[in-house]
């Protein structure tokens, strides 16, 4: 599904080298998890993946079913399946949440050369998903983002995954700020969605979101790398020990 | 299904937005020509140019001298040049003040006579199906049950009027919607009680050319007590070359009446810029309450800045009967040069003034507006909603002034007053002017610049959304409160528009 191979970035304003080599194949249907101290690269490599405006890929490839991703605008690379749940989920004055989950839907759509969805299938799947979520009418209303709480941003976050049914799925710390109830929320929404042909990126620092998304694979970055994988004993390893052993292991 | 429409108009940009912009490809979309054979007045503005029109148009004796007297009013007039705009200094004897289709030389008896032509142009300009056939007179289409809500539409093209649809209807309630050129020959009395009673004569420069040289324009009168059964609109269209547009409105609602008026406004590309100098007055006697809005879509000349319309327009509305209530909406994405402040004159006691706009400038553009709120009665209420949208190398002034005179006791001014700036070589103003002269009034006035977040762009397009359609979204956003305040029909056709004139303003 996704290939990343010896990707390196550096900043487009300054001369700092942030991603140093990451090597990454993440198969369909698979859940993977990365971890890893402060300031490691994870959001960043999700930033790259997703096509934010400010960095430079200098060398190294990315690829996402088979389709070289950094090649695409970042509309063209949701519109091939790729979806990230922001770290932090921006706010957009004016424009209600439901108008903008429709523009998306049908933004991806035309851009598949896909029908779009019509006002009365589109109202009716939200609100199903919604409820799932626990997202009101009034949420669904409300201008996307703004007056929300941290918890209420990361469900909306997942809610406009459910809609959107992406293929690569890349959650950057979808877990924190997020209640007992509304991980568990949270974790059954991405549950569901788990599926022969999608697979899943979890950026986390906690256990506690892996006990309920199950992972299939554990990374640990570090310095711009991944710099060591394994199964689901890697998290509870890095939830006993932290990073120490770890690093000095592999450095 | 209309529950989902609602959903669709109150909460922003919706799919056809996005369709629009498709379909247009970022080109003006009303830019091309009607082939009509046209009858001009010799080109420049004297006497008897004033003469030759107040003849063509039949008028009595009395309107004849009133032009006479403001043209020589103009003539010792000079231009004013206070506004934050530049343009090339225009030679008013290099137009043409009166052009007409020849087939409306001798006035269409009916609907039935109008030029086929001119019907296909309004077609063109998306006037809804329905009125489009009572345009053609097709037989029968009042009482078609097609479209949900009547609106009334009276068009003028280039210098005449067209043809007003609903007329009879109308009538039956006792409102008056008519062309002020037929105005003024059925109804002299109305016409002499309130023409130039907002908007004097000698107001200014550009209104003392319009009172002389005026050629069409509508006429609404809505009689005490009568809520006006639909929306009335006005589509304003400059066809001919070189040739200026003087349309002059005259509403008057009298005591306890409502009407909600529309104004529509089109022009071709052409290189060459052309003149807009309308006027509008509207006059509120006790109880009454008007809403006029306007979607103003006139060619704002090419990216490179040649050719558009130089938009001076002059609206006032005199809230004279007590607890009488006007709200101006206006959505100005047109115009090479705007120059344009509809103003309220709070003079009865209780009296309430709105004005809400969107005031959108891509590239070479220049727009400079905003409102008058002039408070003379007690407890007289004003608010301002003003959102400037400024991209390419565009400048965007608001201008307001807030005057609350010493009889004008425990009177309120709310502003907002709020710039966007798409790319950094373009410029947002705002020159609020505040007078206040007794001690029991308050203004308050907010006032904010931000720029089109990167942040909320990539927000958009990682969820699917290509860059046009994301600006679009976020502007509509920033503009929420002022589509809010339109009549529903025109939200939908503002929403459009924003996103159309912002096509090519990023990336
Ligand atoms: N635009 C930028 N300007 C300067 N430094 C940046 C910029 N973007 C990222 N960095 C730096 O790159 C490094 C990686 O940041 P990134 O946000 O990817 O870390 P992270 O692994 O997601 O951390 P966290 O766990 O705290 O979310 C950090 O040192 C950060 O300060
Ligand atoms: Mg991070």
């Amino acid at each position: 599904m996704l290939k990343i191979r010896n990707l390196k970035v550096s900043l487009e304003e300054e001369e700092k080298q942030i991603l140093k080599g990451v090597d990454l194949t993440v198969e369909a249907g698979k859940v993977h998890a990365i971890m890893g101290p402060n300031g490691s690269g994870k959001s960043t490599l999700s930033y790259v993946l997703s096509g934010r405006d400010g960095y430079e890929v200098t060398d190294g490839s990315a690829t996402l079913l088979d389709k070289d991703l950094l090649d695409m605008e970042p509309e063209e690379r949701a519109a091939s399946g790729l979806f990230l749940a922001f770290q932090y989920p921006v706010e957009i004055p004016g424009v209600g949440n439901m108008t903008f989950l429709r523009t998306a839907v049908n933004g991806q759509r035309k851009a598949r050369g896909e029908e779009e969805m019509s006002a009365a299938d589109f109202l009716k799947e939200v609100r199903a998903k919604a409820k799932i979520l626990k997202i009101d009418a009034d949420m669904l209303k409300r201008p996307v983002n703004v007056g929300f709480s941290g918890g209420e941003k990361k469900r909306n976050e997942i809610l406009q995954m459910a809609m959107l049914e992406p293929k690569m799925c890349i959650l950057d710390e979808t877990d924190s700020g997020l209640d007992v109830d509304a991980m568990k929320l949270v974790a059954q929404g991405v549950n569901a969605l788990r599926d022969e042909g999608r697979a899943f990126l979890v950026i986390t620092h906690y256990q506690r979101l892996l006990d309920h998304i199950k992972p299939d694979v554990v990374h640990i970055m570090a310095d711009g790398r991944i710099v060591k994988t394994g199964g689901p004993e890697l998290a509870l390893e890095v939830e006993n020990n932290g990073y120490a052993d770890i690093l000095s292991e592999v450095m | 299904m209309s529950a989902i429409k609602d959903i669709d108009v109150k909460e922003g940009v919706d799919q056809e937005t996005v369709d629009a912009v498709r379909e247009v490809g970022g080109e003006y979309k009303y830019g091309w020509n009607t082939e009509i054979e046209m009858e001009y007045a010799p080109k420049g503005v004297n006497t008897d140019i004033v003469r030759l029109i107040s003849d063509k148009n039949e008028e009595p004796e009395w309107m004849t001298e009133w032009r006479l007297a403001a043209f020589s009013r103009w003539e010792n007039m000079q231009e004013p040049n206070w506004a934050m705009v530049s343009y090339p200094k225009i030679d008013f004897q290099d137009q043409y003040y009166y052009a007409r289709p020849v087939s409306m030389i001798e006035k269409p008896k009916s609907i039935h006579d109008v030029d086929p032509k001119l019907l296909a142009t309004y077609d063109k300009l998306g006037i809804p199906l329905k009125e489009q056939m009572i345009l053609a007179g097709v037989e029968g289409a009042e009482d078609a049950p097609t479209t949900p809500r009547k609106v009334a539409v009276d068009a003028v093209f280039d210098s005449v009027s067209v043809g007003t649809t609903f007329k009879d209807e109308l009538k039956k309630v006792g409102v008056i919607f008519c062309s002020i050129s037929e105005a003024i020959r059925e109804y002299p009395e109305l016409v002499k009680k309130y023409l130039g009673s907002v908007v004097p004569v000698s107001d200014n420069y550009y209104a003392t050319l319009n009172s002389a040289v005026f050629s069409d324009g509508s006429f609404v009168y809505i009689p005490p007590g009568v809520r006006c059964p639909m929306e009335l609109s006005t589509y304003f269209r400059i066809n001919a070359e070189n040739t200026g547009q003087f349309e002059r409105t005259l509403i008057i609602a009298d005591k306890g009446s409502y009407v909600s008026y529309l104004e529509g406004c089109t022009a071709p590309k052409r290189d060459v810029a052309q003149l807009h100098a309308a006027v509008v007055e509207i006059v509120l006697e006790e109880d009454a309450e008007v809403k006029y809005s306007t979607v103003q879509n006139w060619f704002p000349g090419d990216e490179d800045g040649n050719g558009g319309i130089y938009n001076f327009v002059t609206k006032r509305a005199d809230c004279r009967g007590d607890r009488s209530k006007v709200m101006w909406t206006q959505v100005e994405t047109g115009s090479a040069v705007t120059w344009k402040y509809p103003s309220c004159i709070l003079r009865g006691d209780d009296t309430q003034g709105e004005f809400y706009s969107i005031a959108i400038a891509n590239n070479h553009q220049q727009a400079d507006t905003g409102t008058k709120m002039v408070h003379l009665g007690k407890n007289t209420k004003s608010r301002i909603v003003s959102k400037g949208i400024s991209a390419g190398v565009a400048q965007n002034t608001y201008r307001g002034l807030v005057s609350m005179h010493p009889k004008a006791k425990s009177s309120r001014n709310y502003t907002q007053c709020d710039s966007l700036l798409i790319g950094d070589k373009c410029g947002a103003h705002t020159v609020p002017y505040i007078e206040v002269k007794n001690n029991s009034s308050r203004v308050e006035h907010e006032a904010t610049t931000s720029k089109v977040d990167d942040e909320q762009l990539f927000y958009c397009r990682q969820r699917g959304m290509d860059e046009e359609e994301a600006v679009a979204l976020v502007v509509n956003g920033f503009c929420k409160d002022v589509l809010q305040a339109l009549p529903m029909e025109f939200a939908m056709e503002a929403q459009q528009l924003v996103a159309i004139s912002l096509e090519g303003s990023v990336g």
